[in-house]
């Protein structure tokens, strides 16, 4: 009591309220800008998941949830391939900058992967269209020619259903195009995550004989974990969403497979959206905003998921 | 029930705009608004909404430039949001005047001229002549006719010395290997004019009709026709469709129209227009075109794309009355298509049809 009464409190108490204030209505702003954007696309998505074909040509005389299964299948598929090849790279290029180089160059090194992630999405999709696939096309041939017994690597023959891509634009192409859009997302997480380990931690393994790589096993990793999770999370959400990069680079036909060498390739929901926006024929703009509203819902989901994981593992480490 | 949000956003900014065109006279100019007859009259001013056909884009910028050298005071938008997307705007009155790759049907006629209050223009404005591109190596001409076409995009043809494309090349010398075609991958007026040619003269080697968006699982797609080209220019013995403007250096294949094989050429796709009959039933405003792909006519590439510009023939405003004027008839002029020619590599309208669609326009008034 005594101390609420010292003359500095009115002031204090009115910048609170001004400052409580501001951060309680951003954060109301941010939930209602969510519910807007959820309200919208379930508003416009109804049309589209209840229309019948002949409102919705774009459907192709089949139902919704045929129509969208194979762009989800897409959309993850090119995601997880993005994932596989971003990570391990991701996790190398942190653990260089924040362990091994030099301070200078891991500095330098900091920079130059933070610039690949100002470089607009369309300048990924010219560079992988105009030059990437074109350089990949032979190593694919090559690839199918002796390691075609591999499922992933199987094409069929010229003028199949799944043929070797003469011009590169595979979902493996697409997918190496996404690995290095997230590269920088998760590099960067894991670099602040790596250099937060505790000195002590590290200092204490190498004093009982541990080699530099042994050290980060036993400290740095384990102190890391859940953060590495958090940041592929994130990198998850950007290579799901990617829309341009995809659309211009991927072959994309709507199919379900596990060929990563053929000109015929699934493809995602961002793409299709963007492929199909252009000429909108009767209920087709309620069927794309409906897809729309299935990837709300993947991310959310993925969201949750590693909510949940990060939870789980944070007593194991030291974050947090 | 569809769209509604979508619909409401267009307008309000829409009638945003619209609010912004001023119905003025420049001052200092002794005619009236409704005078000119070439677009080159100073008295225009104002700002001309337009949206539509993306095909158009290019011409409509060449256009657009053009006008405005004519009439200093006059802005020109054009949103090339696509033709289905410039035909419901239109009909909702939130622009002056719309371009699409297709005509109004009778059911957006009816709509449009309630909309309008009187009838609705409707003239061709954009034809772009469709190149099929090929990228084999050792090869620099190629003939194809309608039916290996076919065969080709719908994956029955697979290697480029298939005994079907030798008989029509015999000096050219193909190699073993395959052929990869590309289509586009969004929905495109291209590959509907494009399939449309294939359904009418292949024979039947084409068998899925006219269609916006590919068929087929096979095949390479690519985006737009820049991804088109890059795609065919990427890959190795591919083949597309594109507008032939865009092909570049790439090889072009001649069509087969009669018993000859014809390059394109912007003259063989004027003519391409000039033989086609109009199509009936359209009422005295509009000219609209079924495209006569079977024609054996020397010299005609009928291997083309024509888009049309949609424009009410009374507007409240007397000031947009008069822009709208002023634009078509400098659009459908010699010189508006000379300097889409130019601009965007399209062909001209011949004479003859610019002639025939001046008075047409000529009716454009104040209510």
């Amino acid at each position: 009591m005594a101390l609420a009464e010292t003359p500095q409190k009115p002031i204090t108490q009115r910048g609170d309220k001004i400052f409580s204030g501001l951060s309680l209505g951003a954060g109301l702003l941010i939930l209602a800008i969510l519910a807007g954007v959820a309200i919208f696309l379930t508003v416009e998505a109804i049309p589209g998941i209840t229309s019948s074909p002949e409102d919705a040509p774009n459907l192709d005389g089949g139902s919704f949830l045929h129509y969208v299964w194979p762009l989800v299948y897409g959309t993850l598929f090119a995601a997880i391939i993005a994932l596989l090849i971003a990570t391990p790279l991701a996790i190398g290029v942190a653990l260089f900058i924040s362990h091994y180089a030099p301070r200078r160059v891991a500095q330098a090194v900091g920079y130059l992967i933070d610039l690949l992630a100002a470089v607009p999405s369309v300048v990924y999709g010219l560079w992988g269209i105009a030059y990437l696939a074109g350089k990949l096309s032979p190593v694919y041939a090559w690839l199918s020619e002796h390691f075609g017994w591999i499922p992933f690597f199987k094409v069929d023959p010229a003028g199949g259903d799944f043929a070797l891509s003469s011009t590169g634009r595979t979902i493996l192409t697409a997918s190496i195009v996404l690995a290095i859009m997230v590269l920088p997302i998760i590099t960067a997480i894991c670099r602040e995550i790596f250099l937060q380990t505790p000195r002590l931690h590290q200092e204490a393994a190498l004093a009982l004989g541990a080699t530099k790589w042994e050290m980060i096993r036993m400290t740095v990793f384990p102190y890391a974990r859940s953060g590495i999770i958090g940041a592929v999370m994130l990198g998850l959400g950007r290579a799901l969403g990617e829309t341009m990069a995809v659309a211009m680079v991927l072959s994309a036909s709507g199919v379900v497979s596990i060929k990563l060498l053929s000109s015929t390739n699934p493809s995602t929901i961002p793409a299709n959206i963007a492929l199909g926006f252009k000429e909108p024929v009767g209920n087709n703009i309620n069927v794309l905003i409906a897809s729309g509203l299935i990837l709300f819902i993947i991310t959310f989901l993925v969201n949750f998921a590693a909510r949940a994981v990060v939870n789980r593992r944070k007593e194991f480490s030291g974050a947090n | 029930m569809n769209s509604k949000f979508l619909r409401t956003a267009t307008m309000a900014t829409s009638a945003l705009a619209l609010a912004f065109s001023i119905s003025a006279c420049g001052a200092g100019n002794e005619s009236d608004s409704g005078a000119p007859a070439d677009g080159g009259d100073a008295s225009l001013s104002g700002t001309l909404n337009g949206a539509g056909s993306s095909a158009q884009e290019a011409a409509v910028a060449a256009w657009t430039q053009g006008f405005q050298t004519a009439n200093p005071d006059v802005t020109v938008n054009y949103d090339p949001a696509g033709s289905g997307a410039g035909r419901e705007q239109f009909i909702a009155g939130g622009i002056n005047f719309a371009g699409s790759d297709a005509a109004l049907d009778e059911e957006e006629m009816t709509s449009a001229a309630a909309k309008c209050a009187s009838d609705v223009i409707e003239v061709p404005t954009y034809i772009s002549p469709i190149a099929v591109i090929f990228n084999l190596e050792g090869v620099a001409d190629l003939n194809l006719s309608s039916a290996t076409l076919g065969d080709i995009f719908s994956g029955v043809i697979t290697k480029w010395n298939d005994p079907k494309i030798v008989a029509e090349n015999p000096d050219a010398k193909l190699p073993s290997s395959d052929i990869t075609p590309v289509h586009r991958s969004d929905d495109s007026g291209t590959t509907e004019n494009f399939t449309d040619y294939l359904d009418q003269t292949s024979g039947g080697t084409w068998s899925k009709g006219a269609i916006q968006t590919w068929p087929f699982k096979s095949g390479e797609g690519a985006e737009g026709t820049s991804g088109v080209v890059a795609a065919v220019k990427g890959g190795k013995g591919t083949i597309g469709y594109a507008d032939a403007s865009q092909a570049g250096d790439l090889g072009v294949a001649k069509i087969k129209v009669g018993d000859e094989f014809v390059a394109y050429s912007p003259e063989g796709a004027t003519k391409a227009l000039d033989v086609s009959k109009e199509v009936d039933g359209a009422s005295a405003s509009t000219i609209v075109f079924q495209i006569d792909r079977k024609t054996t006519e020397a010299g005609t590439y009928p291997l083309v794309l024509v888009s049309y510009q949609m424009a009410c023939t009374t507007y409240a405003d007397a000031g947009v009355a008069g822009l709208v004027k002023g634009w078509l008839t400098y659009v459908t002029s010699q010189d508006g298509q000379k300097a889409s020619a130019a601009g965007a590599g399209s062909a001209p309208l011949s004479a003859a049809l610019s002639d025939k669609i001046a008075p047409i326009v000529e009716k454009i008034a104040a209510q």
